[in-house]
């Protein structure tokens, strides 16, 4: 496809795009509709429709196999860290109530702070599923 | 009668689509078409699952003016993360398709087994 | 504080671990976090079984929220039971794993293999102590999902082909599963099992709860390998590496029973199981089980098969015992998941030394190894008498608990096929000796050496565990007992 002009065009425009449109399901999770799983999905559908526009070579320059695991990882850890630090505050495994002075505002940091963890996991791990079939040499 | 019929229709949609993705991972000797009748079979639970949550005349389970009424939101979160668990089964079991294709190939179930006992 | 959190610890700390060891470099790093992590794990189970051993819950709630709304973990003497049994196999199998996973796994994937190993300590022991349905459902699948690539981690191409035949039958086992939860959460609004429990109660007769059940039981009897659900095992158990199979044989099938005593005696209900013919269903696929799995286990020609057909007639014997509904029979069951972890515990490590050596475990390559290899042999002829059940050994006491709860009710056929199982035991560990011991040695074992002491050393534990717990009773049967009464099973009286 590195020659098909209207598509590179077509898929610079969209990238950022499709980017901020799973930036606002993942930090308007808490008020409407979404969350981190919906805006993982999305911000990998745009390096996706990246990797079939310009091929694999070039999406891994941007992005490695090996920082996909490290971010895949912390993403996991992000969640469980912040199930850990509410503990360390005295109260039961993610009571987010503890994260600030005011429950309410706790429940925000927290509900943040784990859909964060969800969005970048789950990003991660779409992106190492689908360049690991890409990538697969045809036997 | 009718009533049983069109009142229920979504859980007669359940039944059809469980048993059509049941059927195909007993039946279909391919292994791909294993994996997507298992896909079809997890996905039938899924709308099982959101019919229950329906409430009558209830809305999106968002707070918001002028609404009382709302879905049942649990099995909606119960799905999101069945989904996540079919999503994980469906890449596992391609990926293990691509190894097998890799080791055989072929994908075809019959072939595979006459490949193995001729060791 | 951490006191009150440790019974969520021992779920949190391997789950922790697990992607700190995949950013790990390979070779021997990953496999020492993983050593620490269950051995803390089994300290934390060790801990909160003395908390609960007498008769006291612990209940944790997650994120603060107040059950039935919130996910509860609650632990009872049955769930850190099983939770010791989990952690405490992982932590004997992990000193074993060292030589073998060298070579049985390119070097490159050792952090990911450790990896994927957390995550299933994470799914077993999370099965063990949530006190949600649906939580149960999520780590059934994680350790499902992590069990399927470990398996197909195995040399030959046939570890492929057994992993995804074991994906297709689990994931159908997990779907059931969850459908049987639907409907059971459509008849009463909630996913805790002890509201679950108290709100299932006056609609036992329902056509909605009697469906669900059957689901549910259908669901969890894929993943228990309940004669003739049990097709995949074999294969799974014999192509995984050699650690792999120590452990998924000392564990998965274990967790399966567990969830089985949870689901129909603590969620449903001991009556529930003598109004509907469920327990005589029990009994009939555990009788058909114990002796056409162990018919099987003697036409096999590799120890690892034999062993796994073995691991399915033991199975079956747990299943006829949760089939008496008494409280002998689940103690009888309870005390034998304890036993038999420990029996094919080492028996399938003993295994694993033979083709660490040999790089087979067909009989014809093993011929006359048992001198070649005496320490391997002796522990494989002491667990041997303890799946058998010749008294001084673990496996003689739950077959003494299973001959009482059977004799118990006057039930001579289920004593009789306990005993025929306990012969037909004989005759297949008896072909294991024989191929051993007694053959000839053929040319390539001549030069073969005993297998190294890392291996030996978790090996023996397991033998003079079996050989420790044939005479020190105490703990499993007392905590089996006062799980069974935990469980609301009623003693047998008629």
């Amino acid at each position: 496809m590195k020659h098909n002009l209207i598509l590179r065009v077509i898929a610079k425009y969209l990238f950022p795009v499709i980017a901020l449109f799973a930036f606002y399901v993942q930090f308007h999770g808490d008020y409407g509709p979404g969350g981190g799983f919906q805006a993982g999905v999305i911000l990998s559908v745009a390096f996706i429709l990246y990797t079939l526009v310009f091929g694999l070579d070039t999406a891994e320059q941007v992005l490695s196999p090996g920082v996909l695991r490290i971010l895949a990882c912390t993403g996991v850890l992000l969640y469980a860290g912040t199930g850990v630090v509410t503990m360390l505050f005295g109260g039961n495994f993610l009571d987010y109530d503890l994260l600030a002075l005011n429950p309410i505002e706790g429940q925000h940091i927290g509900i943040m702070l784990i859909e964060l963890g969800v969005g970048v996991t789950v990003s991660a791990i779409m992106l190492v599923i689908f360049f690991a079939f890409a990538g697969r040499e045809r036997s | 009668m009718i009533d049983i019929i069109v009142g229920h229709y979504n859980y007669w949609v359940v039944i059809f689509l469980m048993m059509a993705g049941f059927y195909t991972v007993i039946d279909r000797g391919n292994l791909i078409k294993k994996i997507a009748g298992l896909s079809i079979f997890q996905t039938s639970v899924f709308l099982l699952y959101i019919s229950i949550g329906y409430v009558s005349d209830g809305t999106t389970p968002i707070i918001a003016e002028g609404f009382t009424r709302y879905s049942n939101p649990l099995p909606h979160v119960l799905i999101l993360t069945a989904i996540v668990v079919g999503v994980s089964t469906t890449a596992l079991g391609l990926a293990l398709i691509v190894r097998i294709n890799e080791a055989y190939g072929t994908i075809e179930e019959d072939e595979i087994h006459e490949q193995d006992k001729s060791l | 504080m951490i006191e009150q959190n440790l019974s969520l610890l021992l779920v949190v700390i391997p789950l922790l671990a697990a992607p700190v060891t995949a950013m790990l470099p390979a070779g021997r790093l990953p496999w020492l976090l993983t050593l620490i992590v269950s051995w803390t794990c089994l300290v934390i189970a060790g801990w909160q079984l003395s908390v609960v051993i007498d008769g006291s819950v612990i209940s944790y709630e997650l994120g603060g929220w107040a059950p039935p709304w919130g996910i509860e973990y609650r632990i009872d003497a049955m769930n850190a039971f099983v939770a010791l049994i989990l952690s405490g196999i992982a932590a004997i199998t992990l000193p074993y794993a060292l030589r073998t996973v060298e070579k049985d796994i390119p070097r490159h994937q050792t952090s990911l293999f450790y990896a994927v190993f957390l995550l299933c300590l994470v799914g077993l022991l999370g099965i063990a102590q949530t006190g949600d349905v649906f939580n149960l459902f999520v780590f059934l699948e994680i350790s499902s999902l992590s069990s399927y690539v470990l398996i197909a981690m195995g040399e030959q191409r046939r570890a492929l082909t057994s992993a995804f035949q074991y994906l297709i039958m689990g994931t159908i086992g997990a779907t059931f599963l969850l459908i049987g939860i639907g409907l059971v959460y459509a008849e009463t609004g909630t996913l805790n099992m002890v509201d679950l429990n108290l709100r299932l109660q006056p609609i036992l007769d329902h056509r909605t709860v009697h469906t669900g059940f059957a689901f549910i039981v259908v669901g969890i009897a894929l993943k228990l390998a309940l004669f003739p659900l049990h097709l995949w095992l074999p294969n799974a158990y014999k192509y995984a590496p050699s650690v792999v199979s120590v452990f998924l044989a000392a564990t998965a099938t274990k967790v399966a029973v567990y969830i089985m005593l949870r689901m129909v005696f603590g969620v449903f209900s001991n009556d529930f199981v003598r109004i509907t013919p469920t327990d005589q269903m029990f009994l009939l696929l555990g009788i058909f089980g114990v002796i056409l799995a162990s018919v099987t286990a003697i036409y096999q020609t590799d120890v690892k098969r034999l062993l796994a057909y073995s691991s399915v007639a033991q199975v079956s014997y747990m299943v006829l015992g949760m089939g008496l509904a008494s409280v002998l029979g689940i103690t009888a069951t309870l005390v034998h998941v304890f036993n038999h972890a420990l029996i094919k515990g080492a028996l399938f490590m003993a295994c694993g030394a033979l083709v660490y050596r040999v790089g087979s475990s067909q009989f014809e390559n093993l011929n006359g190894l048992g001198r070649q290899m005496p320490w391997t042999f002796s522990a494989i002829f002491i667990a041997g008498l303890s799946l058998i059940g010749i008294p001084g050994t673990a496996g003689f006491i739950s077959k003494w608990y299973f001959m009482l709860a059977a004799l118990e009710q006057q039930s001579w056929l289920i004593a009789l096929v306990i005993l025929l199982g306990s012969l037909l035991a004989v005759v297949y560990m008896w072909k294991i000796v024989e191929v051993m011991f007694l053959r000839p040695a053929s040319d390539n074992v001549a030069s073969v050496k005993e297998a190294p002491v890392s291996l030996l050393i978790p090996m023996w534990v397991l033998v003079i565990a079996n050989i420790y717990f044939g005479f020190y009773t105490e703990l499993t049967v007392n905590v089996a007992d006062s799980a069974a009464r935990l469980l609301g099973v009623a003693a047998y009286h008629e």
